[in-house]
């Protein structure tokens, strides 16, 4: 602008100019914001769920030298990671400091004060957190050290303490009092279990169980010893937390052992379980204890667990890591998780995940051979015996269970009979392992769009296509917005619809929807045939276009006629009993809350949005081209299929992108008018969970940042992207259509 | 002739023609079922005594019949039923709402209709409506007064006894929720203030006597107004009612249990449009009681509106701006196209993932923060940090964003270029064109928009389940304890309430009118903000096209 010298008004001017700038910097600025934050959806979901494919990652914390490396027998990190402990074969605990500030400083030297000397050593399940030695004079003692936690001064202090979880007595395994060779131990609730090899070779079960005496207060304990008949050497002994399952390793076989009942052990199994060529050097039970980690000397690793077979339950080996080819492998496994380590002796240290088959992290930890390895509670930090020195890993590991594959292809769960797609996120034990199959809700997702477009399709692409070109403009101005105003209509309440007053009709009514879909088009052909017999003043006298006004009571008609004879198909044909004799006699399970009901209701609420698209579509095709075809001798109906409906396909199908688009994303229809259980079976008289509504019923007890958690996000993410491209597809579509059509 | 027929083509339009019949018919028949079934709830239907004997024991039952339908003999047969003795294809059954739920293993039952041996609507039969167990039928045999029976007119009595202890009941609530939970709310506040000063080592002697004066007056506040609650609720259980009920045993209910009580066979057409008036007026002003099976929804409408116009706040500069600035701003480029199309397609992403976003980023991230920043002492129970109104209300606003964006900018370019043009020549700069000219002509548009955004809102279910909503809020987002506005609070919501009764409450069968008449509810006020809408656009085109000629 420029100024004026003669105007009066120049400040003012340059104010307006200002605010004039002002205002422009400041809609865009909000314009752009606005915009930004949409954007920020795709971004933050991103975000949440990026984690889970994110590759495992080893530091490094640091390491310092151990006085006597060769006398440790065991090795411990505590919750925090803030302190180590080593376990000695003299029967002391030496805790260090492992932060970072003060890495490596001495705390405190615990002395166990054992009654005899030290002829073994074994560790708990990791969860247990309990250590044991097997003495000369044929008892076991078992130490668990613990933390005191203190804050004085506001600062959080840790003093290191021993407990004995059993007393401070040691527990006589052999009463003939022989060395304990080698032997394993778990403590669980009231329940104590030990398998020993004794120096006199016999391999010994003890149950104890501890009794207060009424009258004295003491603890007794009830002993049950039983001796197990082994043929060979005995290399390695297991015993499962719960204290169920005994496994002892001589060489390549493994005997199986039922210790449920300590009065009654009995071998259920000989395994032969080396891989071929090969032969076993180490054995480890996963964490949840229903598998068994086999290394062989080849570098392989196998899996067994127990699955259903015609023999009944028996061992079986599911599947093997290829891992470093070493000869002397050690697996370790975690708390909770199943995650597995391997060890090897040149240093090596590998990361692996059962379940979903993932070779997570591999990579030379030390020059020399780990001696000793423990992972911390929770799972982010390791401490190795090497090189005389413990080292302190930082493991970044937070959801191995969670692969591409794991998510999208067949996975065998411990306990299952075989691979399958398998979504179940919770259950009430703590050693649930979580199965992430995203292949039965994505499943169920397109099921119900299925049948939903199904429904919706035909009826929905027929009004528009009669209102836009055959119905008379007034009653066109009445329809359209009718129509239109169930898309207003919230979800929830035909859903409420659905699955109350719908699903309940249906499963008493059941012959009427199928009759109802054959009665229905031949009821109206039949009364289109009457209304040319009719004579032609009446004809005449009803306006062109009201086709749909003279069919409402024969659609009523045949709607009523359908439940009316219902009961009577019933008995004639089924026995008075569909849902039976779609069981007995079809095999078909019938569950009241099914893929119908739900086709049906959602099929309801995507109906406006395809009538609306496809309406407007054929309604906008430039009257002189129909006029010039009709002009030319062909029929309405001719002029229609030929001319309008092909100039008008771009936006028919734009409306069946955007219906569609409706129907994967919908939620509370799905969440009401089905039994959201996540089966795969195409069956419409089944029901079916969908990822909107997986969402919806599981987020609110998901865990921030679990994998869980992570995977729902996954879940929305996969609903934004794909009813975005849909909608982004039918969008490009109708602005083309409407390009072309300005054009003609 | 047929063949020539088809050949016509003329049945295919019949068909397609037929498709809109069943549309509307699904469309009108769904609106006037849910009227009718949500409106008809509260018309005082008639209580009917029953003498049975056959199939069952010899034995009355008196109750409102719910609903009936026809069954097989077979069905019935396999259900244990002896029907042998009649010669009949298919059996009517009535559904008996007998209420006296504490008396009964069931409050609804199923009759055969060959059971019944006479059925009578005596006048006397009496209606309880019950603050616990639901309704209660029978005889009023005696009405006490101070534990002595009343003289004269039983029923006169009754009226006005159950009138005191409403009044009563309804004095103590008020008391409880007003000024004694004004005090819980001062000494919770009082609490989070000692911890505040701690974590800030602010803590000092004379601040703690301070504290604890403040806590001991409204201590001794609070004990006096105990005393008059508990004075109220003594004085509203003075008197009871004995009831013969359907087993012929003598009931005692007590008068405070009472909430309103009606004899609706004796009642005339007027009377019962009366009565049909209370019951609706009670509906929506009143709290739900029994797990949200009975009372009113109250709650639910508040928080529904509440949350709605918190929406509309957030949501209409922002929409406004971005739209003006789409339109009048942004280059007309292809990528300003680009980004039309993925705002329109916005408003197609399902509604759950918006809750999923909300949830994740403005629950936990930005509400974690403003705990961690504003709320140290309140830790660790979350206030921010935990879903809430607030947080509902941005998602929403979120998920609306692109309707009054689309609506906006379609009432933008409405405006003829030769409005804008003149004004600019006129020496006007573009903001003062805009914001004298452009935007008061688009007034209706982004009104238009607003609405919409609204009914949609009021409508959305999915992503509030995430962020904010809740089955059974104590207390209201707004209420007169500093600062009145309470964002961080939960709240109830009419949509999840029709989920909430109509699929997670133990008593299905009686919900279920109650739930029709919520859908009622939220369906009139969502479809009236839709054709209100329309009414607008519509207007506003035919303004715009008398302009441009």
């Amino acid at each position: 602008m420029t100024s004026n010298p003669n105007k009066p008004s120049f400040n003012t001017d340059r104010s307006r100019l200002f605010k004039d700038r002002f205002a422009k910097f400041g809609i865009t600025a909000g314009g752009v914001m606005v915009l930004v934050a949409l954007l920020l959806i795709f971004f933050y979901l991103l975000y949440v769920v990026q984690p889970i494919f994110e590759s495992v990652k080893v530091e490094k914390r640091a390491s310092f030298a151990v006085a006597n490396a060769d006398q440790v027998v065991g090795l411990g990190v505590e919750e925090q990671t803030e302190v180590a402990f080593l376990l000695s074969q003299q029967g002391t605990i030496d805790f260090y400091n492992v932060e970072k500030a003060h890495f490596g400083e001495k705390l405190e030297t615990l002395d166990l004060a054992l009654p005899s000397n030290v002829s073994s050593f074994a560790t708990s399940a990791p969860f247990q957190g309990q250590y044991a030695y097997g003495l000369e004079n044929g008892t076991v003692m078992v130490v668990a050290p613990k933390f005191l936690v203190t804050f004085p001064n506001n600062e959080r202090k840790l003093t290191p303490r021993v407990g004995y979880p059993l007393g401070e007595m040691a527990l006589k395994v052999d009463e003939e009092g022989a060395a304990i060779k080698r032997f394993a131990f778990s403590h669980y609730e009231d329940k104590t279990a030990v398998v020993a090899l004794t120096a006199d070779k016999r391999v010994l079960f003890s149950s104890f169980v501890a009794e207060e005496n009424m009258f004295t207060g003491e603890v007794e304990w009830v002993v049950e010893r039983t001796e197990l008949d082994i043929d060979g050497r005995v290399d390695e002994l297991l015993i499962s937390p719960d204290t169920t399952r005994t496994f002892i390793r001589s060489a390549n076989q493994i005997y199986v052992y039922d210790t449920r009942y300590p009065d009654n052990v009995e071998q259920i199994q000989l395994l032969s379980a080396n891989e071929e060529n090969a032969n076993i050097v180490s054995a480890q039970l996963l964490a949840g204890a229903n598998s068994l980690m086999l290394a062989n000397d080849n570098g392989e690793v196998s899996q067994w667990f127990e699955v259903n077979t015609d023999a009944g339950r028996e061992y079986k080996k599911i599947r093997s890591f290829e891992t470093s080819k070493q000869k002397k492998l050690n697996i370790f496994t975690e708390f909770y998780r199943r995650t597995f380590f391997t060890t090897s002796s040149n240093g090596e240290l590998g990361i692996y995940y059962t379940t979903s088959e993932a070779k997570l992290w591999q990579g030379k930890v030390s020059e020399g051979a780990i001696k000793n390895f423990a992972i911390a509670p929770r799972s982010n930090a390791a401490v190795i015996l090497a090189d005389n020195k413990l080292t302190v890993l930082e493991v970044h590991n937070e959801h191995p269970e969670v692969t591409w594959s794991a998510l999208w292809q067949e996975v065998w769960y411990e306990g299952y009979p075989e691979p399958g797609y398998i979504w179940q996120s919770t259950s009430a034990s703590d050693d649930f392992e979580s199965k992430f199959s995203l292949v039965p809700i994505s499943f169920g997702t397109i099921k119900a769009a299925f049948y939903a477009m199904l429904f919706a399709v035909p009826i929905a692409l027929s009004s528009a296509i009669y209102t836009a070109y055959f119905m008379s403009s007034g009653l066109r101005k009445v329809v359209k917005p009718t129509v239109e105003i169930m898309e207003a209509l919230p979800t929830v309440i035909l859903g409420f619809l659905a699955g109350l007053w719908l699903a309940p009709l249906i499963e008493v009514h059941l012959p009427a929807i199928v009759g109802l879909l054959v009665l229905l088009p031949l009821g109206i052909l039949a009364s289109a045939l009457a209304w040319t017999k009719l004579p032609a003043s009446i004809r005449h006298k009803i306006p062109e276009g009201s086709h749909s006004i003279i069919l409402i009571p024969v659609v009523l008609f045949i709607g009523w006629f359908s439940f009316a004879i219902s009961g009577s198909i019933e008995l004639w044909l089924f026995d008075g009993n569909v849902r039976q004799y779609l069981t007995n006699e079809l095999g078909m399970t019938f569950d009241q809350r099914n893929s119908l009901v739900v086709g049906i209701a959602m099929g309801f609420a995507v109906i406006p949005t395809i009538f609306s698209i496809a309406e407007d579509a054929v309604f906008s095709v430039p009257k002189h081209l129909s006029n010039g075809s009709l002009a030319l001798g062909a029929t309405q109906w001719q002029t229609l299929v030929r001319v309008v409906l092909l100039t008008a396909s771009p936006g028919i199908f734009s409306a069946v992108m955007m219906g569609l688009g409706r129907a994967v994303g919908e939620t509370m229809i799905v969440l009401m008018a089905t039994g959201n259980t996540p089966i795969m079976d195409w069956s419409i008289f089944q029901g079916m969970r969908t990822l909107a509504a997986n969402i919806a019923v599981e987020m609110p007890e998901s865990e921030v940042g679990s994998s869980h958690y992570r995977i729902l996000f996954l879940a929305a993410f996969v609903l934004f992207i794909f009813t975005f491209i849909f909608n982004t597809i039918a969008e490009f579509v109708r602005q083309q259509l409407r390009d072309k059509y300005s054009s003609m | 002739m047929v063949k020539q027929w088809f050949k016509s083509g003329s049945p295919w339009i019949w068909m397609t023609g037929g498709a809109v019949s069943i549309s509307l018919i699904s469309v009108l028949g769904i609106l006037a079922m849910i009227a009718w079934k949500g409106l008809s709830f509260f018309w005082p239907s008639e209580v009917v005594q029953f003498e049975l004997e056959g199939s069952i024991a010899k034995q009355t039952v008196i109750g409102e019949v719910y609903d009936r339908e026809l069954v097989p003999k077979e069905r019935l047969a396999a259900t244990g039923v002896d029907v042998s003795a009649f010669n009949k294809d298919e059996f009517e059954r009535l559904l008996i709402k007998t209420g006296n739920r504490e008396y009964v293993d069931l409050d609804f039952r199923w009759i055969l209709e060959t059971d019944i041996k006479s059925k009578s609507t005596p006048a006397q039969l009496a209606v309880f409506e019950r603050s616990k167990n639901g309704n209660f039928y029978g005889y009023v045999e005696n009405v006490f007064k101070e534990g002595q029976p009343v003289q004269g007119d039983k029923v006169e009595a009754l009226y006005e006894l159950v009138e005191r202890a409403v009044e009563l009941n309804d004095e103590a609530l008020d008391l409880q929720n007003g000024d004694i939970g004004h005090i819980n709310y001062e000494l919770e506040r009082l609490r989070l203030k000692e911890k505040s000063y701690l974590l800030d080592n602010e803590l000092t002697d004379e601040r703690v006597a301070e504290l604890a004066q403040m806590r001991a007056k409204l201590r001794a506040q609070y004990a006096e107004l105990e005393k008059t609650l508990f004075e109220l609720r003594k004085r509203a259980k003075r008197d009871h009612v004995t009831v013969k009920d359907m087993r012929g045993e003598i009931v005692t209910i007590p008068m405070y249990q009472v909430l309103d009580v009606w004899f609706p066979n004796n009642m005339g057409f007027f009377a019962k449009l009366g009565h049909y008036f209370v019951q609706l007026g009670k509906f929506v002003s009143d709290d739900p009681r029994e797990a949200n099976t009975e009372g009113g929804v109250f709650p639910a409408i508040f928080g529904t509106v509440f949350m709605v116009m918190l929406m509309a706040v957030i949501v209409t500069p922002f929409g406004v701006i971005a739209a003006i600035y789409l339109h009048e701003y942004a280059a007309k480029n292809a990528v300003t196209k680009m980004i039309r199309i993925a705002v329109i397609n916005l408003a197609g992403v399902p509604s759950i993932v918006y809750g999923v976003f909300g949830l994740g980023f403005f629950v936990y991230m930005l509400g974690g923060s403003l705990d961690q920043l504003f709320y140290p002492e309140a830790s660790p129970t979350p206030v921010f940090g935990t879903p809430g109104v607030m947080w509902s209300a941005l998602t929403l606003a979120i998920l609306t964003l692109p309707v009054v964006i689309v609506s906006t900018e379609e009432g933008l370019s409405r405006i003829p270029s030769t409005v804008r043009d003149g004004s600019l020549a006129l020496g006007a700069t573009k903001v003062e064109t805009l914001w004298r000219i452009v935007v008061p002509m688009a007034s209706p548009a982004i009104m238009t928009g607003l609405i919409l955004a609204v009914a949609r809102a009021a409508g959305e279910v999915a992503p509030l389940m995430l962020v904010g909503v809740v089955k059974m809020a104590p207390t209201l987002p707004l209420d007169g304890n500093f600062p009145y506005f309470h964002l961080d609070r939960k709240f109830m919501h009419l949509g999840f309430h029709i989920y909430d009764v109509g699929f997670q409450s133990p008593n299905v069968e009686a919900a279920r009118p109650l739930v029709y008449a919520t859908a009622f509810l939220l369906v009139s006020v969502i479809i009236t903000l839709n054709i209100t809408a329309i009414g607008i656009r519509n207007h506003l085109r035919e303004k715009f096209r008398s302009l441009e000629h």
